[in-house]
């Protein structure tokens, strides 16, 4: 296997090996094999007086198709997907080194975040006594700092950077803490549910690092976004069958395991769990089809067919909206399932190719969505007199106000789409541009609501 | 010569083992042995080769190890384990009845 004089040949050797690179049923071993066999017919095929292109040409013919190629590795080495779920990568491949240290600092920070989460315990703080409410409002501010260091030793942005960061993190640790929330009141309840949506942005930073605005970032991190998601609640259902043998083992033989669990593994574990499902996000990346899409495409038809068969129902039986205390969130709740519906199925697709049936299907998911919404805002606006100003109304109504914004020109372009009158790239930079939105209103809610509402 | 591709898939992995009874070799050099025995006639498509030795590897049938070629890189050269020659006698008897069976068949065919 010699190295060959000309220059080209070498440079079409190397474009070769990034090919097969990048196909996930070759490992760095095989590829070193295959290229040593091409290098081997190379050298036959110029001694027997094929010119240098000629002799790449007939060497990579007689190596066969890439595709049939891959499949039969992937064949014959089948346990290879999966390892890399978890491993990363191949141990002979010399990324190997930067998959070990990415894996320790992503288990180090895991367990950072599972300690860190027990500090204020050090100081009498306890999770399931009279403090909950102090965690519930820190839950965003104990993790995600440790979650935005990973990605910024991942992307390497630098010290600059990462102050940068910093700031909005620090402000929200000091926005949840230095307000005198009253006990139990709604102020403080909002400020736990808000804070994070608004510190997620922050995540977001640190994860595209300088390409908000280019080459698809925001859209990546959405997409990161329902993966950890995804991965969180697979992480969770293992958590709670530990928990049950938990409780099972130390029953037998006459223990309550309550304060282990209670203090312990869940407080802990709920932390962990969200940087390691960052790191098998990213550490599985583009080895098996995302889940978010999928999952998408199984539910668009089936929440259309809800909510129309819901609208049918309200125009034949004319029964009116029964306004009640926890109705207005369960709508918002819905529009924002829409949106995220709306989203997770722009991220897999393809803006190029023309509007099908599925994207039809969407149109009236949202259309339906909205016509919904209307409904209810409709009723709530004819009441809202007898409910008086509470924070929780007008969080809720301001959220319902933006994602009612954020779909109705979602449908304008998804119509204009449908009747290829507009691309759907147009649609795609709504919805990524649409996200700051979420996180601004968050933290107005988080910063205004408490004194702007007496802190009840 | 065009070969059924089912009848390649079946005699690649005797064909492998039987090479590598005459001594330990590595791919390019099997596919050269192979089209050399066969006069040509047995093509494989080079990459082909890999899996199907992948394969027979992990069933342990031949072992395999990296070690400097005479051009100085590295290259993976196969050896045939002791599993590896009782299969080969074991395909042996097989491809012996087919064969003598189809040969039956058409001595048979040429003197009636």
């Amino acid at each position: 296997m010699t190295t060959f004089a000309d220059q080209s040949l070498e440079q079409q050797i190397a474009r070769w090996r990034e090919y097969l690179r990048r196909r996930q049923a070759f490992h760095g071993s095989d590829i070193e094999e295959l290229e040593g066999h091409l290098r081997d017919q190379l050298t036959a095929l110029t001694e027997a007086g094929l010119a240098g292109e000629e002799a790449f040409l007939v060497a990579v013919r007689r190596m066969g198709s890439l595709d049939a190629l891959s499949r039969e590795f992937a064949r014959a080495h089948s346990e290879r997907l999966w390892k890399q779920l978890v491993i990363g990568h191949d141990a002979a491949d010399e990324s190997t080194q930067a998959g070990h240290t990415e894996m320790l600092i992503a288990l180090g920070l895991a367990v950072a975040a599972a300690l860190a989460i027990k500090v204020p315990a050090l100081f009498g703080l306890q999770i399931d006594g009279g403090d909950q409410p102090f965690y519930l409002r820190n839950a965003g501010v104990f993790v995600l700092p440790l979650l935005t260091a990973y990605f910024i030793w991942k992307r390497g942005s630098g010290v600059a950077g990462a102050l940068w960061l910093a700031l909005p993190l620090a402000a929200g640790a000091v926005f949840a803490n230095i307000y005198p929330f009253r006990a139990n009141g709604d102020t403080e309840r909002l400020t736990a549910l808000h804070l994070p949506i608004t510190l997620w942005l922050v995540v977001g930073l640190a994860y595209v690092r300088n390409r908000w605005f280019t080459d698809g970032g925001r859209m990546d991190f959405v997409r990161f976004s329902g993966e950890l998601a995804i991965y969180y609640v697979l992480i969770a259902l293992g958590g709670f069958v530990l928990i049950a043998f938990t409780v099972m083992l130390f029953a037998s033989i006459g223990m309550k395991a309550d304060w282990l669990i209670g203090r312990w593994l869940v407080p802990c574990g709920a932390a962990g769990a969200v940087i390691v499902g960052s790191w098998l996000v990213e550490a599985k990346q583009s080895v098996i089809e995302n889940m978010a899409p999928v999952l998408t495409r199984l539910f668009t038809p089936l929440f259309t067919v809800l909510l129309l068969a819901f609208l049918s129902t309200l125009v034949w039986t004319g029964s009116p909206i029964n306004v009640e205390r926890q109705v207005l969130i369960g709508f918002d709740l819905l529009l924002a399932l829409v949106v995220a519906l709306v989203i997770y199925a722009a991220s897999a697709r393809d803006s190029q190719t023309p509007p099908d049936f599925f994207d039809r299907m969407q149109l009236l998911l949202v259309v339906s969505a909205l016509a919904v919404d209307g409904v209810v805002l409709a009723a709530i606006a004819a009441r809202i007199s007898e409910f008086g100003f509470t924070p929780n109304r007008v969080a809720a109504l301001g959220e319902n106000l933006i994602l009612l914004v954020n779909l109705a020109w979602t449908a304008w372009l998804y119509a204009r789409f449908a009747r290829h009158r507009g691309s759907f790239a147009s649609l795609e930079r709504w919805q990524v541009a649409y996200l700051p939105v979420y996180a601004v209103w968050a933290a107005i809610v988080v910063i205004a609501f408490p004194p702007v509402f007496g802190y009840r | 010569m065009d070969m059924a591709k089912d009848l390649v898939a079946a005699s690649a992995t005797p064909l492998v083992l039987a090479i590598l009874v005459e001594g330990d070799s590595y791919g390019y050099a099997i596919i050269k042995r192979v089209a050399e025995l066969s006069g040509g006639h047995l093509q494989w498509t080079d990459g082909m080769l890999y899996p199907v030795l992948h394969r027979l590897e992990r069933q342990g049938l031949v072992a395999a190890k990296w070690s400097a070629s005479e051009t100085g890189r590295r290259r993976k050269y196969y050896r045939i384990t002791k599993e590896g020659r009782t299969q080969l006698a074991a395909q042996r008897q097989q491809w012996q009845v087919v064969d003598g069976t189809l040969r039956g068949i058409w001595m048979q065919a040429c003197t009636a």
